[in-house]
C-alpha cells in the first residue's frame, strides 16, 4: 500500500484478523446473532457500522482535546445517536424493506460495544485520520465476520443467497432438492449464529496457536 | 492367524505413527488385550469403559427389536392390512427401515471419533457407543438418512467433542443429535404423518386424488393436543404397540432395561426414581387443576392435562428419557442429593413441557438438556451445603 505507512496499514489490516472485534475481542456478538438470517441483511448492517464508526472516530478524534474527561461517554453517545439516525434515516428512505428487516438493530448500532470501544480506546488519545483508518479497519472486521455468518446462515438455511434461489426451487424441486436436500430450519434461529460464531472463532485459534489463552 | 493376534501385530506395526489410536480402539474393542502393566500394585476392575457401554446397549437391544417389530406392525396397520405383531413381514420392513439408521449412525459417528483421535493424537474414547444406539431409537422411522448423518456429526462435533470428547460434554450428545434434527427439519420431527412408514407418501397420494383411507399416524400426545382422545388402551400403551420414535414406545421393555441398569449398577436409581416421582407430581397438578374446574373442555391443554396423571409414564418418550438419558453419568448430577433433585426436574419439567407446549410435545428432551446444563450448579450447592455443615461441626468441637 503505497498511499498508507505500514503503522497505518496495520490499523486496517490487524481487526480483520488477529485482533477481530468480534472473534478476538468478542464485542459486537448481540447484532451479529440478531440480523444474520439474510446475507443481504448482514452487508447492509457491516455497511451502517462502518460509516457511524469511521465518521464518529473522526468527530471525536476532532473533538479529542476539548471534551471534559468526566462527560466524555455522555457526548460520545450523542454523536453515535446522531449518526445512527442519520443511517437510519437513510435506510428508511433509499430501502424500506431491508430497513424493516433489520428493524430495531438499526437503532441498536448505538449500543454496539465496538463503537463505544474504538472512541474510548482510540479516537480518544488518536488523530483524525489515523482514527477513520482505525474505525474503517474495525468496522471491515465486523463486517467479515458478519457476512461470513450470513451466507451460511442464508445458504444453509433459505437455500438461497442476496434472495436468488442458488440451490433450486423448494418447492418446485429443483436443483438440489430434486434428490432429497431439504433447508436446514436451524440456521434461521439466532442460536445457530452463535454456533457458527464459535466455529469460526475455532477455525481462526487453532490456525494461530498465539490466539489461544489458558 | 486368528483375528485377535492379527489385530495385534497390526497394532505393534502402528505403535507411535499417527494411526495407532484407531488401530489400538478397535483391537480393545473386540478383545481384552495381552499387555499388561509393569511396576506398581494394580487393582483390577472388570468394568471398564467399554464394558458399561456394553452393559448400557445389551439394555437397548430389547427396544430395538421390538421396534423393528413395532415399525412394521404400525405400518402395515395404517395402511389398513393389518399383520400379527411377531410377524416376518412386520419385522421385515422394521429391519429394512431401522437396520439403516442404526448403520449411519454408528458409521458416521465412530469415524468422526476416530477422525478426532487421529488428529489430536489420543486414544479413541468409547462414548460414542451408546449415543450410536440411542441415536436410531429415539428418531422417527422415516427420518431420511443424510439428515440423520448431518445432525450426528453436527452433534459429535459440537456437542461433544468442542468440550474436549467423551466425559467433558455439558450436554447429552445423544439428545443434541435429536434436538438439532427437531429444529432443522421439523417437518420430518413432528406431526401426525411422521411416525408410521410410508405416511407421509399415502398422504401425499390422497392429497393427489387417489382414492385410499388417509391413515392416522398421530401419537398419543398429538392427538390428546389436537382432540382430547388417546385413541389406544392403556395395555397398548405399556406394552407399546403405539406409534412413536423408533425404540420408545415399549415402557415395559424400557422398564426391564432400566432394572438391568440398576441390578448392574450402572444406572443411577436415585434419578429415575426422582424423575418418576416428578412427573407424577406434575401430573396430579394438572389433574387437579381440571378437577377444580379452572379450565373447560374448550381449552388447547385440556386432552393433556385431564389425562390421568401416571398415564404420563406410558406415553410419549418420557420413560426413555428418564431410564437411559436423564442416567448419563457425564451430563447428571455427580452428588447424590444432587442426583435426587436433578431427576425430579426432569421429571416436572417434561410434563410441564409436554403440556402447555403442543408444539414441542416431546418433553422430555428439552428438560433434559435444560437439566444437563443446571447439573453442575445443583452439584456445586451440594457441596458448599455439606462443607459448610462440616465447617459448622468443627466449630462446635472446638469451641
Amino acid at each position: 500500500m503505497g498511499l498508507l505507512s505500514k503503522k497505518d496499514a496495520k490499523l486496517i489490516t490487524d481487526p480483520l484478523a488477529d485482533n477481530n472485534p468480534i472473534t478476538i475481542q468478542v464485542l459486537g456478538i448481540c447484532s451479529a446473532l440478531a440480523i444474520t438470517a439474510q446475507l443481504k441483511a448482514s452487508i447492509v448492517m457491516a455497511v451502517s457500522v462502518m460509516a457511524v464508526l469511521g465518521i464518529g472516530n473522526v468527530v471525536i478524534s476532532l473533538m479529542r482535546n476539548i471534551i471534559p474527561s468526566k462527560i466524555r461517554i455522555i457526548v460520545q453517545l450523542v454523536v453515535v445517536a446522531a449518526l445512527v439516525i442519520i443511517v437510519d434515516q437513510v435506510l428508511k428512505a433509499f430501502s424500506y424493506e431491508l430497513s424493516k428487516t433489520l428493524s430495531v438493530f438499526v437503532g441498536l448500532i448505538i449500543t454496539n460495544c465496538i463503537i463505544m470501544g474504538r472512541f474510548e480506546a482510540f479516537a480518544l488519545g488518536n488523530g483524525p485520520w489515523r482514527s477513520f483508518l482505525d474505525g474503517i479497519g474495525n468496522a471491515l472486521g465486523y463486517g467479515v465476520i458478519l457476512v461470513i455468518v450470513g451466507f451460511f446462515r442464508e445458504l444453509l438455511g433459505s437455500g438461497t443467497l442476496l434472495g436468488f434461489k442458488v440451490l433450486g426451487d423448494p418447492i418446485e424441486k429443483t436443483g438440489l432438492y430434486a434428490i432429497g436436500y431439504e433447508n436446514n430450519g436451524f440456521m434461521l434461529l439466532s442460536p445457530m449464529a452463535l454456533i457458527v460464531v464459535g466455529i469460526i472463532i475455532w477455525v481462526q485459534r487453532s490456525r494461530n496457536k498465539d490466539l489461544i489463552e489458558d | 492367524m486368528s483375528l485377535k493376534s492379527n489385530l495385534h501385530n497390526l497394532k505393534e506395526k502402528y505403535k507411535g505413527t499417527k494411526m495407532a489410536p484407531a488401530f489400538n480402539a478397535l483391537h480393545t474393542f473386540l478383545y481384552l488385550p495381552n499387555e499388561t502393566t509393569h511396576g506398581g500394585t494394580h487393582i483390577k476392575a472388570a468394568d471398564d469403559l467399554k464394558r458399561t457401554m456394553n452393559t448400557v446397549i445389551m439394555a437397548l437391544v430389547p427396544c430395538l427389536i421390538f421396534g423393528m417389530f413395532n415399525a412394521g406392525y404400525q405400518h402395515f396397520a395404517a395402511v389398513g392390512t393389518p399383520v400379527e405383531f411377531l410377524s416376518w413381514d412386520a419385522f421385515y420392513i422394521g429391519l429394512i427401515k431401522v437396520l439403516p439408521l442404526v448403520i449411519v449412525s454408528y458409521g458416521v459417528g465412530l469415524a468422526i471419533e476416530f477422525l478426532f483421535a487421529v488428529i489430536k493424537g489420543h486414544e479413541v474414547e468409547e462414548g460414542y457407543l451408546v449415543t450410536g444406539m440411542l441415536v436410531p431409537l429415539i428418531v422417527p422411522v422415516d427420518l431420511p438418512l443424510w439428515m440423520l448423518a448431518v445432525a450426528v456429526a453436527f452433534g459429535v462435533v459440537i456437542g461433544k467433542e468442542v468440550f474436549g470428547g467423551t466425559g467433558m460434554n455439558i450436554l447429552n450428545p445423544a439428545l443434541t443429535i435429536r434436538a438439532f434434527l427437531f429444529f432443522a427439519y421439523p417437518t420430518w420431527m413432528s406431526g401426525d404423518k411422521v411416525w408410521v412408514h410410508g405416511a407421509v407418501e399415502r398422504a401425499q397420494e390422497v392429497a393427489n386424488g387417489a382414492n385410499v383411507d388417509v391413515i392416522s399416524g398421530e401419537t398419543i400426545l398429538g392427538s390428546l393436543a389436537q382432540s382430547n382422545v388417546a385413541g389406544y388402551s392403556v395395555a397398548d400403551m405399556f406394552f407399546g404397540f403405539i406409534p412413536g420414535s423408533v425404540g420408545e414406545t415399549s415402557t415395559l421393555l424400557i422398564l426391564l432395561g432400566g432394572l438391568f441398569l440398576i441390578f448392574t449398577k450402572i444406572g443411577s436409581w436415585r434419578i429415575m426414581l426422582s424423575s418418576v416421582v416428578g412427573a407424577l407430581v406434575m401430573g396430579l397438578i394438572f389433574n387437579g387443576v381440571v378437577s377444580s374446574g379452572w379450565i373447560t373442555e374448550s381449552s388447547k391443554f385440556y386432552g393433556l392435562m385431564s389425562e390421568t396423571f401416571w398415564h404420563h409414564l406410558l406415553i410419549g418418550g418420557f420413560a426413555f428419557g428418564t431410564v437411559f438419558m436423564a442416567t448419563d453419568p457425564v451430563t447428571a448430577s455427580q452428588t447424590n442429593k444432587g442426583k435426587w433433585i436433578y431427576g425430579f426436574l426432569v421429571g416436572f419439567i417434561s410434563i410441564l413441557i409436554r403440556v402447555f407446549n403442543p408444539a414441542y410435545p416431546e418433553g422430555v428432551m428439552l428438560a433434559i438438556l435444560l437439566m444437563n446444563v443446571f447439573a453442575p450448579t445443583i452439584d456445586h450447592y451440594v457441596v458448599q451445603g455439606n462443607v459448610k455443615k462440616r465447617m459448622k461441626r468443627l466449630k462446635v468441637k472446638t469451641a
